[in-house]
This record gives C-alpha cells, sequence and structure tokens, in this order.
C-alpha cells in the first residue's frame, strides 16, 4: 500500500458526514448569534429559567404514555427533574416534596436498594437517583427515610470476586454499578474495605489504550463511563493508580469545535457530556499536583531506563504505589480516611483555571442545547427531555464554578456567560448533587 | 420511542377476557395516592402489568406467564425485571433458546440501545455455548452494519470472540470497516483488542511492525484523524522508551508537520515523545519554526514551549490545557 496516491477528494465518510451536518448546524446558530445586536444576543444568552422550571415541574406531575418506555426509571425521572431544579435554585412545594419521598419509599426494597418503580428489584443506579433526589430534598423525613443498613447489605450482595458490582441480581457488570454503589456508599457513609476491595483493579482495567475509561475491559473509552471511573477511584483514594495525564489528554480533546463535548472519538457532539466530559475534567482539575507526579516519572523513567524506585503497588499498570502521595482532596487509604474524601474534595479546593473551555461549553448549552421554550437537550434538532435538561445545567453550574476560590465563592461576572443571572448553584461534583445538600447529607449521615 | 414489536394491537383481546387468565386477580402498581412521575399509561399497558405483577409475586413458573413477558416487554424493553423473571421462566420451563434468540432479535429491531436486550442475549448465547458462536457475529455484525458504533453490539460482540471464540476473521472485518470509514474510533477499538487478546495473532509485540505501519498509512490519508494517532500511540502503551526510540512514530509527525495543514495531532504528538524524552533534530525545530506565525510572541530557544505555544494558537478550544501543559514542561535537559 502506498501513501494517499489518489488525488481527487475521497467520498466522505458517514463519521465525516454526520459530522458536517451538526457543524454546519451549530454554526449557523454562532454565526446568527455573532451577527445580532448585543441587546439581542443577552437575550439570547440568557437561561430561560421560567419555562425550564416550569418543563421540569409539569414532568413531575405528570408525564405522558411515551414515558412508559421509561417506567423502569422512574427515581432517574425523580433525580433529573428535582436536581436540575435545584441547580436553578428553586425548591419544590411541601407537598410535592412529601409525595417524592413516599414514592420513593414504595420504590425501597423491604431487602434494601431502590428500584426503578414499585415493585420492581432493586437496582444499583436507580438506588444512585433515589439517593441523590432524597438527598437534594433534604431534611431529616427525606434522609432517615433511606434504610442503611438494609441498602448495605444489597451493595454487598452485588459485588462481584472481581471488585465490580452486578446492576441487579444477576444483572450486568460494568463501570456504571462501580460509581453508583461507590457514590452512594460513600455519600451514606457506608463505605468500607468490602466495597472498596478490588474495586479499583476492575475500573483500572477498563481504561483503555486512548486514555479515556470504558463500561467494561476492551470495550472503547467513552465519557459517561470516564466520569463513573474517575469519580469512583477518587472516592475510593486509587485515583492515582490510573493514567491520569493519558487520561486528561483524552478527555480535553473530546471538547470541539462545536464547543460542547463528544462522548468518543469521532462521535459527535451532545449537551450530556457537558457533564459527564466536564466533570471528568473539573475532577481532574482537583488531581492537578498527582498528574504532575505521574507526568514528572513519566519523563525521568526514559532518561533512567530502570524501574521507578519504591515500587510497591502490585496491582496497578501505573507504578504510583497506592500507599503514596494523596493530595488535593485524596487523603490516605486507610478506610476510615475514606469515609472524609468526599468531604476533603471540596474543603481542600483551591482556587485554579479550568483545564477545558469552560466560556465554549457555557455557549454550547445556552445557544444549541437550550429550547427557548424549556427543557435542554442533545443537539439542535433533537427534543429536550430531563436526562438532557439535568446534565446540561449539571455541566453549566460546573462551567460557571470553574475558577472558583472555593468551591461555591460566587464567581467574577466574566466568568459567567450570558447575565449574570444565569448563575446557577454550585455541585460537589463527585455525586452531583447540589454542594449545600451534600453537605447537609454529609453532616446528617456522618452522626449516625 | 415506543418500543412497539407486534403489529395486532388492534385485535388485541384484553386479558381480562382471556380465558386463561380468568383464576389470576391482578396486582395494581403500588403507586401511591399522590405518585410523582406518574406516567399516563395506555389501558394496554397498565392491564399487562398489573398481570405480570401477579404472576411475578407469585412466582408462577408457567408458559402463559412467558407469553406475558413477552408482553410486557414489548411495551417496555426496558424494564429489567420483567427479564430477570422471564429468565427464570425459561429454564424453569426448558425453552428452546433459539427461539428465544429470534424473540431478542424482533426487540431488538424496535430499539437496540438498551441494556436489558443485550443483558439477556449474553446470557442465552452463555447457556447455547459454542453453538451461539456465529449467530452472535452475525446478530452483532447486522446492527452494526446500520450503527457502526453501537456501543452494546461492540461489547456483546467482545464478549462472543473472548467466551465462544471466532477470533479468526476479526481482523479483516476490523480492516473492512475501516476501509469504509476511517475515522469509526469503535472499529479502531476492536482492532486493538483483537491485536491485544486474539490468541491467534501473538499479542501486541508480535503484531506492532505491521500495526505500525498500516497506522500510519491511514495517519498519511487522513492527518486529522485522532483515532488513529491514538491507536499510534495505543501500539507502545506501557513502553514509552520504544515509542520515543521508534523513528517512524517522529517521521510521520515530522512529515505532517511539513504539509503545514491538518497537524495538530502531529504537533501534539511531537509535544508528547519530547516530554518523554526525545530529542529533536534540527529537522524538527525548522518544521517547527515554518509553522510560527507573525503574531506569535516571543522567540523560544526551546522547542516544546514553541509547540505549545503554537497549539495555543491552532487549537484555541484547548487553549487553556496547552497553556498548562507548557506550565508543566519537564525540565530542559
Amino acid at each position: 500500500m502506498e501513501p494517499s496516491s489518489v488525488v481527487e477528494t475521497p467520498s466522505p465518510t458517514v463519521s465525516q458526514r454526520d459530522q458536517w451536518i451538526v457543524e454546519s448546524q451549530v454554526f449557523q446558530i454562532y454565526q446568527l448569534f455573532s451577527t445580532i445586536p448585543p441587546n439581542a444576543q443577552s437575550l439570547m444568552l440568557e437561561l430561560q429559567r421560567d419555562k425550564h422550571i416550569e418543563y421540569l415541574s409539569k414532568g413531575l406531575r405528570h408525564l405522558g404514555s411515551a414515558f412508559s418506555v421509561l417506567d423502569a426509571n422512574r427515581p432517574w425521572l425523580c433525580y433529573w427533574i428535582i436536581h436540575a431544579i435545584a441547580l436553578l435554585g428553586e425548591t419544590i412545594d411541601d407537598d410535592l416534596e412529601d409525595n417524592t419521598v413516599d414514592f420513593l419509599n414504595r420504590c425501597q426494597d423491604p431487602n434494601g436498594g431502590f428500584a426503578g418503580g414499585p415493585g420492581q428489584m432493586p437496582h444499583l443506579a436507580t438506588t444512585y437517583a433515589s439517593v441523590n433526589t432524597l438527598i437534594t430534598l433534604g431534611g431529616d423525613k427525606a434522609l432517615a427515610s433511606i434504610n442503611r443498613d438494609k441498602l448495605y447489605g444489597f451493595m454487598r450482595r452485588m459485588k462481584q470476586p472481581n471488585g465490580g458490582f452486578r446492576m441487579h441480581d444477576e444483572g450486568e457488570i460494568d463501570v456504571r454499578a462501580c460509581y453508583t454503589a461507590i457514590s452512594v456508599a460513600s455519600v451514606l457513609n457506608i463505605l468500607d474495605d468490602e466495597l472498596i476491595k478490588n474495586v479499583g483493579d476492575f475500573i483500572l482495567s477498563c481504561q483503555t489504550y486512548e486514555g479515556g475509561i470504558a463500561g467494561e475491559p476492551g470495550s472503547e473509552a467513552h465519557g459517561g463511563y470516564t466520569f463513573c471511573g474517575l469519580a469512583a477511584m477518587i472516592l475510593i483514594g486509587e485515583a492515582n493508580r490510573l493514567d491520569l495525564p493519558r487520561l486528561l489528554d483524552w478527555v480535553v480533546f473530546r471538547q470541539g469545535k462545536e464547543c460542547g463535548f463528544q462522548g468518543r472519538t469521532n462521535k459527535l457532539v451532545d449537551g450530556c457530556y457537558s457533564f459527564w466530559q466536564g466533570g471528568a475534567v473539573a475532577l481532574l482539575q482537583r488531581l492537578q499536583s498527582v498528574i504532575e507526579e505521574q507526568m514528572v516519572e513519566a519523563s525521568q523513567s526514559f532518561t533512567k531506563s530502570d524501574a521507578p524506585d519504591e515500587k510497591e503497588s502490585s496491582a496497578g499498570t501505573s507504578s504510583h504505589a497506592t500507599s503514596r502521595i494523596r493530595r488535593e482532596g485524596i487523603s490516605e487509604s486507610c478506610s476510615s480516611d475514606v469515609k472524609n474524601i468526599g468531604l476533603n474534595f471540596i474543603n481542600e479546593w483551591r482556587e485554579s483555571e479550568p483545564l477545558f473551555h469552560s466560556i465554549a461549553l457555557q455557549q454550547y448549552i445556552l445557544l444549541c442545547a437550550q429550547e427557548q421554550e424549556g427543557g435542554l437537550r442533545d443537539k439542535p434538532g433533537k427534543r429536550r427531555d430531563h436526562y438532557h435538561s439535568c446534565y446540561c445545567l449539571s455541566g453549566l453550574s460546573l462551567c460557571q464554578y470553574s475558577w472558583s476560590k472555593r468551591p461555591d465563592s460566587p464567581p467574577l461576572p466574566k466568568v459567567v456567560m450570558g447575565p449574570y443571572s444565569n448563575l446557577l448553584e454550585p455541585i460537589h461534583p463527585l455525586f452531583n448533587v447540589v454542594l449545600e445538600r451534600y453537605r447537609e447529607a454529609h453532616e446528617f449521615f456522618s452522626g449516625l | 420511542m415506543a418500543g412497539k414489536i407486534e403489529d395486532e394491537s388492534n385485535d388485541r383481546v384484553p386479558l381480562r377476557l382471556r380465558p386463561e387468565w380468568s383464576d389470576v386477580t391482578p396486582i395494581p402498581q403500588n403507586n401511591g395516592p399522590n405518585p410523582v412521575v406518574p406516567i399516563n399509561y395506555s389501558e394496554e399497558f397498565s392491564e399487562v402489568m398489573d398481570y405480570f405483577r401477579a404472576v411475578y409475586f407469585a412466582n408462577e413458573l408457567s408458559s402463559r406467564a412467558l407469553s406475558l413477558t413477552a408482553e410486557a416487554i414489548s411495551l417496555n424493553a426496558g424494564n429489567y425485571t420483567v427479564w430477570h423473571f422471564r429468565r427464570s421462566l425459561l429454564e424453569s420451563l426448558k425453552v428452546d433458546l433459539h427461539v428465544e434468540r429470534e424473540f431478542v432479535e424482533r426487540v431488538a429491531s424496535g430499539n437496540s440501545k438498551n441494556y436489558q436486550i443485550w443483558h439477556h442475549r449474553r446470557w442465552v448465547a452463555e447457556k447455547l455455548g459454542l453453538e451461539a458462536r456465529n449467530s452472535e457475529l452475525e446478530f452483532t455484525k447486522k446492527i452494526l452494519s446500520i450503527d457502526a458504533k453501537h456501543y452494546h453490539a461492540w461489547s456483546h460482540r467482545q464478549w462472543v470472540l473472548q467466551t465462544l471464540g471466532g477470533w479468526e476473521d476479526e481482523l479483516n472485518y476490523c480492516s473492512e470497516l475501516l476501509a469504509e470509514d476511517i475515522f469509526n474510533n469503535s472499529a479502531w477499538n476492536q482492532r486493538y483488542f483483537v491485536i491485544t487478546r486474539s490468541p491467534f495473532l501473538g499479542g501486541i509485540k508480535a503484531m506492532r511492525e505491521s500495526e505500525v505501519l498500516y497506522t500510519i498509512e491511514a495517519i498519511i490519508s487522513y492527518p486529522e484523524n485522532e483515532s488513529s494517532w491514538r491507536y499510534l500511540r495505543g501500539l507502545y502503551k506501557d513502553e514509552a522508551t520504544l515509542y520515543v526510540n521508534d523513528t517512524q512514530v517522529s517521521s510521520v509527525c515530522l512529515k505532517i508537520l511539513r504539509t503545514k495543514s491538518n497537524y495538530l495531532f502531529a504537533l501534539s504528538t511531537l509535544l508528547d515523545l519530547i516530554c518523554l524524552g526525545y530529542q529533536p533534530n534540527e529537522d524538527f525545530r525548522d518544521a517547527i519554526e515554518a509553522l510560527r506565525t507573525s503574531d506569535n510572541e516571543e522567540q523560544d530557544s526551546d522547542i516544546a514551549r514553541t509547540i505549545c505555544s503554537i497549539l495555543e494558537q491552532v487549537d484555541p478550544i484547548r487553549v487553556n490545557y496547552w497553556v498548562w501543559r507548557k506550565s508543566r514542561l519537564p525540565q530542559a535537559a
């Protein structure tokens, strides 16, 4: 085979064609935006708070029959809607709040865990959604409604010898299951060595040659799994076992000229990855010293060419010993400290620059993913839904606070795209719940 | 959105009118007096699920229960509880799993992007064992011919290869897909999977030389294709010294840099090489120098810094990343 001796342009491949179509739609919007007067621009950039609230609240009270396909995901619908409302700084009225606690309680299995709906089997993903919803509602009634002892038993039953978790009894094993289990256990203060055991090995085996993390060993690096894998690794104090420089390099390359993030290499931009990929970069922003250390080690390994000194980590492919250096939110790995990783992560926050293009991402979310009539979406031409509303807004919040001194200190107006009234509530990036609700939950459960 | 697979929705006889169900009392969903996210179920949906709950809670392992699960799945293929119960029915009724495979295929033809279908398919294939190999490879091929990046289909295919075998033709299959669409990153990922795990190819070490040639060819044809660059790097995973010392890698960078177009990945690859200890010669310095634009402020003697500065300009979406990389360069030797 000789290098392309063909002179005429070959016809575009499917990937190229799909990409160009989306690019042209997106650029058309940016083009329009650049030609209109400033007051019209700021109108276009305005977050349609009231419309979003209206769309979201409506879903909480009524869903059409087309939602039957989400009948096994109802706690997810609760979480997407209630978290999005909380991000917008609003609360739902007391009755609706009581009804939510009551409904989720009907999804809670007597033997632990939350199901996709009343009478269904408990499932780790809907357990995560339920717990995050109850934390977002806050208050003793909501928080005390979680049966932690039984939930712990459920998680132990889902735990696999390879370190991973099954989603449900005889269900699939993947990185989502690891994250949802670890996240819930961490925030409820029931994380222990038994749950942690080997989960780092499993996640590590899912980091691909590209740098990102896949759902299962061998699969393709993917934004959703990358967030899940990285967040879980941080929560168990083993993030330094991942190849973080390669992970960072892969994630930052997922932001494209459309300004939003794609989920995988050469796939199309999608608003939901504003959180999954944007969240992964935001987490990596807090791990800078660990990344630097790995980079230094990589650059030295060439000159020395010998194996790095003090190699003691047995399972990892990274030469970093698990027991060494834990900074910027990562405390020593003995289990008592693992319980505080979530809290330390925000307490040890330091001012730094985002590693992705925060303004560009805000532009994509506001101009391309936002529907003027309320709700957010994947991309222009797609319809709004609750999932995308939740994750576009979560990503937007991350962007707005990405320069902040403290995780919740008000950002400067110049880093908030559009009117300052676009400012959302800050989140805890490891759990994706509004920060002050996380603090309340942490206090509540650390006392139990 | 709805996962309908039957075309007989009009002449459907409600369960309550079917004699074989007359002894069963349907159990309504325990939704509470004021449920949130209430779904306005169709009459059919409610009825099927009410009867499903009745048999599920009673753990009734009957053939009527089996056909009921099919109805429930046709209305919502995402209900993992229904699928789970269906598996215990299939087992206890000793159903022919070839028939079950056809059922999965029909469900998947409606909407194949759901975890449950694939988890079930894997279960069926595992039960059937070796004989399922070809049908599973064909099934995934069919799905991938419609959507070549289908995540679940790829993951199923990898499971089949690892569990049941069928590796022999897989590298060719990857090559075919890449010939159709060289930007198909899923096919590149599968290629990596094959060369690292196929029992017939001798592993990455044995494959490296020919794969590097293949990849460099792909890079030269489409230097803007990130997939091939990442694959190239992947061929030297955990082999930084080899990566830095292999002149094929640095040469392809130089070659692309000299074309002065689509050189983003060539530049970033060169930067990685330098960070790992590569010492670029004058040819590289000249090629980089030729890329500097007039408004490139500082004259920098350090080539890595210069590369970062160029990247800041030509790749503005990652400006923060390149600035950060510049500030974290290893101390020049």
